[in-house]
């Protein structure tokens, strides 16, 4: 018993000193940023170069729910399941989303534009039912509100509006059906 | 030296020692599931469950984990403790039916009943084969992968690993991989075939007595129940 705790301990130490004082997660969170997911090939490497047992990785990968391990949309949006926005009608809103962009929580369009996520509480339960669209809070949020919404930022970002892959009018057409 | 009471009787270990250890160092019997000798105890399976402190402020803990205490009361087999397990051998009944090592548990310690939704796993997620492939293979080919009703034991993005070596010792050490034996007639989840003892005790005394043997309650004259110390009829 004892002999194993020491050998834990030791073990612990020499996984500390080979993460160069970087917690994982944080590095997780570094190439989460700069690939917008975990791609395998780099956690492989990641493993070699700080000397990190590969399925450790996949294992803290796994655990929180805010590293993905499929490539993410450009656009990240958020709905709140959480208590308080339930309450107030989120699963309308999350609906809206759903129907407008044409993916489920979890999924990703097409194009690689958007993804969806659910998510319990984000904290701002008096802004209630929240949607967060690439980190901007969006409070108060109804399903009529959804289609607006999408147009100003597909417009704010959209660069080839004359193309045929452009669909920012698209969804003011769905928007306005709704409404 | 640390001294303690163990059911009753005044015990002395070591300090460090678990008191999974110290039971089994004065021959009390106490079932384990992800406990192994060999590798770190986690605590997972709950089944090592004993209850420590005055009768009134008395509460459960994982023998397997918890350090010896001077002064420590234990009771291994009171009606809670014994409650508690035959509970959690009933729940590991209605997921994996199908392990030899719980089935096993489940006549030895009389349950005879699942009242739960019956399905048909084949892990318990104790964490034996995880803990064997790193600490005594060296080798760290699976883990625990997820989170909560999701968690699940697989390698790196559920590919063969190269770190796996086949060596075979997480099939060797995981009591779900042993497969049931297969009596003559095998109808539902619970097989109990092997069942013959119960003890008689719990109704006359607040403890189990089978720990010791020869059994008091049965020698200080107490009518034996029926299915005490004789095999039940028509199993
Ligand atoms: S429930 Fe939505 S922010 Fe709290
Ligand atoms: S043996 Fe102690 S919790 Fe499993």
């Amino acid at each position: 018993m004892r002999q194993l705790q020491e050998q834990k301990a030791s073990k612990e130490q020499n996984n500390n000193n080979a993460s160069n004082n970087h917690s994982l997660v944080t590095m997780l969170h570094q190439i989460q940023e700069t690939y917008n997911y975990l791609p395998e090939n780099v956690l492989r490497e990641l493993a070699k170069e700080k000397n990190i047992p590969l399925v450790d990785l996949y294992r803290v990968a796994t655990f929180y729910s805010l590293f993905s391990l499929t490539p993410k949309g450009k656009h990240k949006i958020l709905t709140c399941t959480g208590t308080a926005c339930h309450v107030r009608g989120s699963e309308k809103v999350t609906e809206e989303i759903s129907r407008v962009l044409g993916i489920q929580p979890g999924e990703t369009t097409e194009d690689g534009e958007y993804s969806l996520e659910a998510v319990n509480c984000l904290g701002a339960c008096a802004l209630a039912p929240l949607v967060v669209v690439d980190e901007q809070y969006h409070a108060n949020m109804t399903p009529a509100q959804i289609g607006a919404l999408f147009n100003g930022v597909r417009k704010s970002t959209c660069q080839d509006k004359e193309s045929s892959h452009c669909h920012c009018s698209s969804v003011a057409v769905g928007s306005k059906e709704k409404s | 030296m640390l001294e303690m009471t163990l059911n009753g009787l005044e015990i002395q270990v070591e300090p460090g020692t678990t008191l999974l250890e110290a039971a089994n160092f004065y021959g009390i019997e106490i079932p384990t599931l992800c406990y192994d000798a060999g590798l770190s105890p986690i605590g997972a399976c709950r089944l090592c469950l004993v209850e420590i402190g005055s009768p009134d402020r008395s509460r459960l803990v994982s023998a397997c984990t918890f350090p010896a205490q001077k002064g420590l009361e234990i009771r291994t087999h009171s009606k809670r403790v014994i409650n508690a397990r035959k509970l959690l051998i009933e729940m590991y009944l209605a997921t994996c039916p199908s392990s030899k090592t719980i089935q096993d548990l489940a006549s030895k310690h009389h349950v005879t009943r699942v009242r739960f939704k019956q399905k048909h796993d084949d892990c318990i997620l104790c964490g034996l084969c995880v803990r064997i492939c790193e600490e005594q293979m060296q080798a760290k080919a699976i883990e625990f992968i997820g989170r909560g009703h999701e968690l699940r034991i697989s390698t790196f993005f559920d590919k063969k690993s190269e770190d796996c070596r086949h060596c075979g010792a997480c099939m060797y050490i995981c009591p779900v991989c042993q497969a049931r034996c297969q009596g003559p007639q095998e109808k539902d989840a619970v097989c109990n075939a092997c069942l013959n003892l119960e003890p008689p005790c719990l109704e006359e005394f607040e403890d189990a007595m089978c720990y010791m043997d020869p059994c008091v309650a049965c020698e200080q004259g107490h009518e034996p129940r029926k299915g005490c110390s004789q095999r039940k009829e028509g199993s």
